[in-house]
């Protein structure tokens, strides 16, 4: 049994659609007969790659301008739920994403349902399927408040894959005045340099954390990435202490990875870091305590000093 | 300037949590602490209010129980005084829920700034700031990691995906910020024994207008229908370094085709 139509919140930029939004489209087309996309920035640019991906249209917010997209992307939305009555709405787990849902939670007085990681319908309404205490538990929660169901959903839950569809159709959606609440505004944007294996997609993927003693010692875990063709990661402790910027942080509040091999170098394994790398295929860990809940997810354990263990394999992989 | 700070008290992260088994939600039953998430809202609010030459920092908590004891962590660190919003009609209550006590009790208060942690350690959905703003109709600004302000306008690094974006927002506004924006201070002995005679305002549902049936479980809407434990990963090889445990890595990586 299938829901009738489910709209997807999406995002990207000039370059394409975000990969996080194409799972949300994989997932979605085998559970709804149709399934449409609300853009508040870039529809046109995506109709051609969201269709790729099995949506019908997509319904591009005109004139965002410079205002925050949360309080902008609800207020049109609101309107457009109405008029269109999905049977449920499609966010991911990112900034723009949590402000959306929870705006437009308020104004449609419904619940969301966050940290989601599996969707299926069931009796006609939709369960959601959130890990819990670490990942340890899944709790598997059903929407009982009135179509549509607002659900939250974190990155990689599910691969993408076309669906062999052409472009979507693109239908403008005005924008809506949300008033007072719509008064801030965006003076600038910073982009971090990014340069090299990108987090998000990196086949290897080596981390640092706060046993590197020292920021200086995080060139060793940009070594070893650059020996390895990885990409290199944080633990949130050290992207706290401002060592590295957040866009390298691994985990609940940072980015969630899996690649082939992952190698977590003084990272002690706090649920808030296990949850962004567990579903990793292989994982290497360095540590110099034998009690640290890494190795309780590790396929190779080295109990040891990182100041030892990696220049050693620096060099060694050097002189191959 | 009036800053309001919103707390939450959890159960301590050390022990392990437990779910009630008839609704699904976390079990609040032990004593509950002070969010270390919150402490980085509080202790910005106690720089902002230091930065504008004085201002009063009051705290805003929703409990079972009529729990204060995290109340009077954020209290000691400097805070002047509390709302603490306790009815048994509250238990149970999802995010939106949250929101609309959190932001009736605000809205008696007169803020010129509201701030709040990103989101919680225990339920982590990142969506009450936004959602208060939302009850309250005023603009808001999430996942803050600078925030200055002046001339009654809030300057705030917003972080971003890609890095960072600049928001100018005139106040009163919302703001949300993220972990390590700010050293929270340690409460000094003095400010321990200050913490126990400030005032904590004390209310329940009636006293702020809202219905029972709007907040709590029922208001969330939402039926746990199952609980599954997830398949756990295999143990793997444990080594103890003796100076040559790099091979054991270089002869993984070998096998697994890396190099």
């Amino acid at each position: 049994m299938t829901l009738a139509q489910i709209l997807l919140f999406a995002e990207g930029d000039a370059d394409g659609v975000s990969g996080l939004t194409l799972e949300l489209a994989t997932k979605a087309r085998t559970l709804a007969d149709t399934v449409t996309a609300f853009a508040p920035a870039h529809g046109e640019t995506m109709a051609a790659e969201l269709g790729a991906h099995g949506v019908s249209t997509v319904y591009a917010l005109e004139g965002l301008g410079d205002g925050l997209v949360g309080v902008h992307a609800a207020a049109a939305l609101a309107g457009h739920i109405e008029a269109t009555s999905p049977d449920a709405v499609f966010f991911g787990q990112t900034t723009d994403g949590r402000d959306t849902a929870a705006r437009l939670a308020v104004l449609a007085d419904r619940p969301v349902s966050t940290n989601n990681v599996g969707a299926e319908i069931v009796d006609g309404g939709l369960v959601t399927e959130e890990p819990i205490f670490g990942g340890t538990q899944n709790i598997f929660t059903a929407y009982r408040a009135p179509a549509p169901a607002l659900a939250m959903f974190r990155p990689k839950s599910f691969e993408a894959e076309p669906s062999g569809g052409g472009a979507a159709a693109v239908e403008s959606v005005a924008a809506v005045d949300p008033g007072e609440a719509g008064r801030a505004t965006v003076t600038g944007r910073h982009a971090e340099e990014r340069s090299g294996p990108q987090l998000d997609d990196a086949a290897v993927v080596v981390s640092g954390g706060r046993g590197l003693g020292q920021p200086e010692a995080y060139s060793m875990v940009d070594e070893l990435a650059g020996l390895l063709g990885a990409a290199s990661g944080a633990s949130r402790a050290i992207v706290d202490a401002g060592w590295v910027p957040y866009a390298k942080q691994v985990g609940q509040t940072g980015k969630v990875v899996k690649p082939s091999v992952y190698i977590a170098c003084g990272i002690s394994g706090a649920t808030q870091h296990l949850v962004g790398m567990k579903g990793s295929k292989n994982i290497v860990a360095i540590n110099k305590d034998p009690e640290a809940p890494i190795f309780g997810v590790a396929d190779l354990g080295i109990v040891g000093d990182v100041h030892k263990v990696m220049p050693a394999l620096i060099e060694a992989l050097k002189s191959r | 300037m009036k800053v309001v700070v919103c707390v939450k008290q959890i159960p301590d992260p050390a022990i392990p949590g437990e779910l009630v088994p008839e609704t699904g939600t976390l079990n609040r039953d032990d004593k509950l602490i002070l969010d270390e998430s919150d402490s980085y809202g509080v202790e910005m609010a106690l720089q902002l209010a230091e930065a504008a030459g004085g201002g009063q920092v009051s705290l805003v908590s929703m409990a079972p129980r009529s729990e204060t004891s995290g109340l009077r962590t954020a209290l000691a660190m400097g805070a002047d005084d509390a709302v603490l919003i306790s009815d048994d009609a509250l238990a149970g209550s999802d995010a939106l829920g949250t929101a609309k006590v959190l932001g009736a009790a605000i809205a008696e208060l007169e803020a010129d700034l509201v701030l709040a942690g990103v989101e919680s350690s225990d339920g982590y959905t990142g969506t009450v700031p936004e959602m208060i703003a939302g009850v309250m109709g005023l603009p808001s600004i999430t996942f803050a990691k600078q925030i200055e302000i002046a001339d009654g306008v809030a300057s705030v690094q917003r972080q971003t995906e890609a890095g960072y974006d600049q928001v100018e927002c005139a106040l009163p506004a919302v703001v949300s910020v993220t972990a390590g924006v700010v050293e929270p201070r340690y409460p000094s002995f003095k400010g321990i024994m200050a913490a126990k005679k400030k005032p904590v305002d004390s209310k329940d549902l009636a006293a702020l207008g809202i219905d029972a049936a709007a907040v709590g479980v029922a208001g969330a809407r939402q039926e746990t229908v199952e609980v599954t434990d997830a398949p756990e990963r295999e143990a793997g090889e444990i080594i103890t370094d003796e100076g040559d445990a790099h091979a054991n890595i270089v002869e993984f990586l070998t096998e697994l085709k890396v190099i």
